[in-house]
C-alpha cells in the first residue's frame, strides 16, 4: 500500500455554522454556537486532530491578559492595549473582550482548568505589563486541551478531523456560502455548505525561516501556516495592518518562548551581556522589540534571560512551570546544551517574522462581534485583528463570534453559489498531483521563506522590498506551474506553501503602502523613519480587488475609552534610562 | 529534475517492544499536530514518516505504554 495515496472523490454536506480550525478559538466558537442554538447543526473542521491541534497543543502556562475584578478594569485594559499599539486599535472590540473575558475564565475554571490562587482563594494575578496587572499563571495548564475536548464531546459537536479547508465559497449575493476542503490523508474533497463560517485558523507562523535548518522549528505551532489569511484574502475579505509583523523574543535555537512573563513576577528579567536590565518592562510591544533588537546589534548583545540571581526554591518553581506546561521539550533542550538557570544566563534571540494578533495586532479585519467584511463570515483568535489576544482572547472572541454566527445562521437561508467554483478549485488543488516531474513543495516553501528573511525582515528597506517582490513572483510562477507532489501528505504541504507565499506577498504589499514607521521594530522603515500621525493615524486594509492586491486607509473609530495626551507615548519609553 | 531521498535523523523514536500499534492503538498518530507519524505496514509499529517535527510532545505524553520519545534533533542541539 502506498503511504497516503491519492484517491479521487468528492462529497457534500450542509450545516448552519461551520467553524474552521480546532485549536483554541475554534472549539470555543463551536461550543458557544451550539449552546446559543441547540437545534443548529455545527461542524468543527480541523486539518489535524482537535484533540491536540493548534497553538496550545501541549498546554499553556498562563493567561497573559486576564481582566479580573479587583485587579484591573476593562477600561484600564483597553487603555493599555491602545497605547501599546500606538493608538491604532478598534477599541470597541478590545473593550468587549475585556468585559467578557472574566466570564470565560470562570467557565474554563468549571472545566477543571486550574488557575493560580492565593491563600484566600482569590486569583493570584501578577504584574508584567507596563501599567496594569493582568497575568494569571496556570499551574496545570497542560490539561487545557483535554478539558476543552471533553466539553466538545459532551455537546455532541460534529468534528471533522483531517480535512484542510482550501477556499471559501462565496454566494452570488456576496454572503459566505461555505467552504471547500481536502482530506489530508486521501485527497478526497468535501464541499461544506454553511449559513455562517467562522475562521479560527491560527497565526501565519511559518512565514520567516528559522536558521536552525529545520523548517518546522518555528516559534508558533508549525501547522499554523497562514491558511486562514489566504482564504479570507481570496474570498475578498479585508485584512488589517498586516505591516505590523509579529516578532517574538525566544530561547535562541530552541525557538520556543523564553517566558519572561512566567519568570518575571518571580524576579527574573531580560538582561544584556553585562547582566544588566535594558528594558523597563518585559511585556511585548513593537517598542520593546526594537530595544531588544538594538541591544542585540550593539556591543552589549547578546541578550539573556537572567535567573541565576534567584533562590534555588524559586528556580525550581519556575522550572516546573516552564519545563512541564507549554513547551516541555525546553527542559530537554537545556539538558542537551548543559545550560542551567542556576549557573548562567540563558541566551535569547528574536524570531523570524510572522502574522499573529496573539501578541501583535494584524489580521483579518473584524468588528466587536468577530464579523469580517463579508456577511456571514467571522474570524477569531490569532488570525483576527483584535490586538494582543493571547489564549484568553482566542477563547473569548471565539465565544463572541460563535454566538453571533449562530444567531446570523438562524435568520438566513443558504447562499447560492456558482457550482463551477468547486470544479475550478478541485483543479487548482490537484494540479501538483498531475505532474510527472517538478519541484517538491518543501523547496518552494524553503525558497519563499528564505526570501522573506532576506528581504522582508525589519528594518524594512524599500529597495529590498521591491527586489523581494520580484523574486517572490518568480517563486509563484514555479508554485503554480511546476510544483509536484506524490501523495496526500505532500499535497497538504503544497497547499500550505500556497498560504505561505500569499502571506509573504501580503506582508510586502502592506509594508510598502504605509510610508511611515510605527509599532517599533514591527514596522520600522528606514526610508520613513518617523511616526507620522497626520497621514497615517489609521488602519490599513488590504484586500483583493479585481483579482489584484489593493490597500486603503480606514479611519480609527472614535475611542470609547479616552486616552490623555500625556499617556499616549507611555510605551515609547521602554529603554531604561542611564543611571545618574 | 530527478528526486533524491535525503539522509537524516528524525527526532521521534518509538520503542517497538513497548508499542502496541499492532493491537489497533493509533494514539500518537492521532495527536500529532503536524501529522507526521504513521503505523508501518511492515512492522505494525508506529514510526516517524515525515521529518516535519515541532518538538511539541503530545505523542510522547499521550502514549499509553510510554513507547514514544521526542528528542531534540542534532541541528538544534
Amino acid at each position: 500500500m502506498t503511504l497516503d495515496a491519492i484517491v479521487d472523490g468528492i462529497s457534500e454536506v450542509a450545516c448552519d455554522v461551520l467553524v474552521i480550525g480546532g485549536g483554541t478559538a475554534g472549539p470555543m466558537a463551536a461550543l458557544k454556537a451550539k449552546q446559543k442554538n441547540p437545534k443548529a447543526n455545527v461542524i468543527l473542521l480541523e486539518k489535524a486532530n482537535v484533540k491536540r491541534s493548534g497553538a496550545i497543543s501541549m498546554g499553556m502556562d498562563g493567561l497573559n491578559n486576564a481582566v479580573i475584578p479587583g485587579y484591573a478594569t476593562p477600561e484600564q485594559y483597553t487603555k493599555e492595549i491602545t497605547i501599546a499599539n500606538d493608538g491604532i486599535v478598534n477599541q470597541k472590540a478590545v473593550l468587549k473582550y475585556a468585559q467578557n473575558c472574566y466570564k470565560i475564565i470562570e467557565e474554563l475554571d468549571s472545566y477543571g482548568i486550574r488557575f493560580l490562587k492565593n491563600e484566600n482563594g482569590d486569583f493570584a494575578v501578577k504584574k508584567v505589563h507596563h501599567i496594569g496587572t493582568y497575568v494569571l499563571p496556570m499551574p496545570n495548564g497542560e490539561t487545557v486541551k483535554k478539558a476543552l475536548y471533553r466539553q466538545l464531546r459532551r455537546a455532541r459537536l460534529l468534528i471533522s478531523n483531517r480535512y484542510m479547508a482550501t477556499r471559501l465559497l462565496t454566494g452570488t449575493d456576496g454572503r459566505v456560502a461555505g467552504a471547500i476542503a481536502v482530506n489530508t490523508r486521501t485527497s478526497e474533497f468535501l464541499v461544506i455548505k454553511a449559513k455562517s463560517v467562522i475562521l479560527c485558523m491560527g497565526a501565519a507562523g511559518r512565514l520567516g525561516l528559522p536558521t536552525s535548518g529545520y523548517m518546522y522549528g518555528t516559534y508558533e505551532n508549525a501547522a499554523n501556516a497562514g491558511d486562514g489569511y489566504a482564504m479570507a484574502y481570496h474570498a475578498g475579505a479585508a485584512l488589517a495592518n498586516l505591516e505590523c509583523f509579529q516578532i517574538n523574543p525566544l530561547i535562541k535555537d530552541y525557538n520556543g518562548p523564553a517566558c519572561a512573563y512566567v519568570a518575571g513576577p518571580f524576579g527574573a528579567y531580560t538582561a544584556n551581556n553585562e547582566g544588566a536590565r535594558f528594558i523597563e518592562c518585559d511585556y511585548w510591544s513593537g517598542q520593546m522589540m526594537l530595544e531588544f533588537f538594538n541591544e542585540l546589534q550593539s556591543g552589549k548583545g547578546p541578550v539573556f534571560l537572567k535567573l541565576n540571581h534567584l533562590h534555588e526554591d524559586t528556580i525550581k518553581e519556575i522550572e516546573t512551570i516552564l519545563h512541564k506546561v507549554e513547551r516541555p521539550t525546553r527542559g530537554l533542550f537545556h539538558e542537551g546544551r548543559g545550560t542551567d538557570y542556576r549557573r548562567e544566563m540563558i541566551e535569547m534571540h528574536i524570531s523570524e517574522i510572522g502574522f499573529c494578533s496573539g501578541h501583535s495586532a494584524s489580521g483579518v479585519f473584524v468588528d466587536d462581534f468577530g464579523r469580517t467584511t463579508i456577511p456571514g463570515l467571522y474570524a477569531a483568535g490569532d488570525m483576527a485583528s483584535v490586538p494582543h489576544n493571547y489564549m484568553l482572547g482566542a477563547f473569548t472572541n471565539g465565544a463572541i463570534a460563535g454566538e453571533d454566527a449562530a444567531e446570523y445562521a438562524a435568520n438566513v437561508d443558504f447562499a447560492s453559489f456558482d457550482a463551477g467554483a468547486v470544479a475550478l478549485e478541485k483543479e487548482r488543488v490537484l494540479a501538483p498531483t498531475k505532474r510527472e516531474d517538478g519541484i517538491p513543495p518543501n523547496q518552494i516553501e524553503y525558497k519563499t521563506r528564505r526570501l522573506v528573511n532576506d528581504y522582508l525582515q525589519p528594518p524594512k528597506v524599500t529597495r529590498k522590498y521591491e527586489l523581494g517582490q520580484t523574486r517572490l513572483a518568480e517563486v509563484r510562477d514555479d508554485l503554480e506551474n511546476r510544483m509536484m507532489v506524490r501523495n496526500s501528505h505532500e499535497l497538504m504541504r503544497a497547499l500550505e506553501a500556497h498560504s505561505i507565499l500569499d502571506c509573504a506577498d501580503m506582508a510586502a504589499f502592506a509594508s510598502l503602502y504605509r510610508t511611515e514607521s510605527r509599532w517599533g521594530l514591527y514596522h520600522l522603515r528606514t526610508d520613513f523613519p518617523h511616526k507620522n500621525d497626520e497621514d497615517w493615524f489609521c488602519h490599513t486594509l488590504l484586500s483583493k480587488k479585481d483579482g489584484r492586491m489593493a490597500c486603503e486607509k480606514r479611519a480609527v473609530d472614535p475611542y470609547v475609552v479616552p486616552i490623555a495626551e500625556d499617556e499616549r507615548d507611555l510605551y515609547d519609553k521602554q529603554r531604561i534610562r542611564a543611571s545618574a | 529534475m530527478p528526486l533524491a531521498p535525503t539522509f537524516t535523523t528524525v527526532p521521534v523514536v518509538v520503542d517497538d517492544a513497548k508499542c502496541i500499534a499492532e493491537k489497533g492503538c493509533t494514539v500518537c498518530v492521532d495527536v500529532c499536530p503536524l501529522d507526521v507519524l504513521r503505523i508501518s505496514d511492515t512492522t505494525g509499529k508506529a514510526y516517524m514518516a515525515y521529518d516535519e517535527c515541532w518538538y511539541c510532545m503530545p505523542c510522547e505524553a499521550d502514549c499509553p505504554t510510554g513507547a514514544v520519545k521526542v528528542n531534540i534533533p542534532y541541528l538544534l542541539k
